[in-house]
């Protein structure tokens, strides 16, 4: 079954308390930021929190990323020597402009793993696109790496490179075609951007819908008060529940009678249609029905 | 590893610590101050001096004052302190895991 990641909530590498708590909070991915989270002058201490934080047992069940400082900068190569020997999950590289980015990130990765006994392959990356380079590569940059479990739009940056700001989503609308096409094209997960204003609930559900109808996968979150409002929004209602178990037992009851093809009230089933009534009942597990 | 300058790291926030590290002529000399000093003193002490003994620190003043962190975030904070406070080296990671 592929990995559920609705949910993946940002941890500012520097902040020992946070470090210490956001696992009871039960996102689906925990992403620690050694990056734009972290001032210059704690790039060293939030290193060594992140690289013993992942190697704690509180952090052993559920999928740990990292996002790393871009390779050309002093802190980046440090930061990946250290997360990838605590055994992160995942790298998220910043920045991502074109795949040859990629390909340094996992030239280094290989070096490393091979230094420290780790398997070739082990360590996951996702790429995060942040400008308008990015998007344009966005499809040769989700096809580039057998590591790549995703990729994710980074709306800070992107906006500014395209001389705007963050708004109703008119600014986001290409970018978020772009890169959710190439990451389907590629077959791996695709992220939306993070809503900063954590008080405004109404605001951040609208752009929940948006992007669940759209058929990314998930969001990134600042903060842990998001992450029940989002799992709710991603969760089937019972009607699409219902629905779904009627496809899997009529498809289950199909194979046992050796057909090839099954219908359901008239409609037949096919394996899309099947793929994502599995998808409904793995999110119901996940997070129940909608309320 | 030699300290030879004064250095800071960490928080007084909850579940931090701040270390304070300074040089000293002789010996090695270790202050905690603790807000769960009575619960956790003996595993705080045992976490910090593995550290030091780990990183081969033998000489200096360290002082530690703890908000309730966790054994990770202790040792975190302590190996910023002497990696700042010490010369200029490479951080061989194996050795800290």
């Amino acid at each position: 079954m592929r990995k559920l990641r609705r949910s993946m909530l940002f941890l500012p590498g520097a902040n020992a308390a946070m470090l210490s708590t956001a696992f009871i909070y039960r996102p689906d991915s925990i992403m620690f930021d050694l990056e734009d989270a972290v001032a210059l002058r704690e790039k060293d201490t939030a290193r060594l929190l992140v690289f013993h934080a992942l190697q704690h047992p509180m952090y052993q069940d559920i999928e740990t990323v990292v996002r790393i400082n871009p390779l050309n900068t002093p802190f980046g190569l440090p930061d990946l020597e250290a997360v990838v020997r605590a055994g992160v999950d995942v790298v998220r590289l910043p920045k991502t402009d074109t795949p040859e980015d990629i390909y340094e990130l996992e030239r280094h990765l290989e070096r490393i793993e091979l230094a420290c006994g780790r398997e070739v392959g082990s360590t996951r990356v996702m790429a995060a696109i942040e400008s308008a380079i990015g998007v344009i590569n966005a499809v040769a940059i989700a096809r580039s790496s057998q590591r790549l479990i995703g990729i994710a739009l980074a709306a800070f940056d992107y906006v500014m490179d395209m001389q705007t700001e963050r708004g109703d989503g008119t600014e986001l609308f290409y970018a978020r075609c772009a890169v959710l096409h190439a990451a389907r094209a590629a077959g791996i997960d695709a992220f939306d951007v993070v809503w900063s204003d954590v008080n405004d609930e109404a605001g951040f559900l609208r752009e929940v819908e948006l992007i669940r109808k759209m058929g990314f996968n998930g969001k990134s979150l600042i903060n842990p008060r998001q992450i029940d409002l989002l799992h709710n929004a991603y969760a089937p209602t019972q009607q699409e529940v219902d629905h779904a178990q009627r496809v899997i037992e009529a498809a289950e009851e199909g194979e046992r009678n050796g057909l090839g093809v099954v219908s359901l009230n008239g409609k037949m089933i096919d394996a899309p249609i099947i793929n994502h009534a599995l998808m409904v009942l793995e999110r119901a597990a996940a997070s129940g029905v909608r309320r | 590893m030699k300290i030879v300058r004064e250095a800071l790291a960490g928080t007084l926030e909850s579940s931090d610590l701040m270390v304070k590290i300074a040089p000293a002529g002789d010996g090695l000399e270790v202050v905690i101050h603790s807000e769960v000093i009575k619960q956790f003193g003996d595993q705080i002490r045992q976490v910090v001096h593995s550290t030091l003994r780990d990183m081969q620190v033998h000489q200096g003043l360290i002082i530690i004052e703890d908000k309730g962190a966790l054994d990770c975030v202790i040792r975190a904070r302590l190996q910023s302190a002497i990696l700042r406070a010490a010369p200029d080296a490479e951080i061989d990671w194996g050795k800290l895991l």
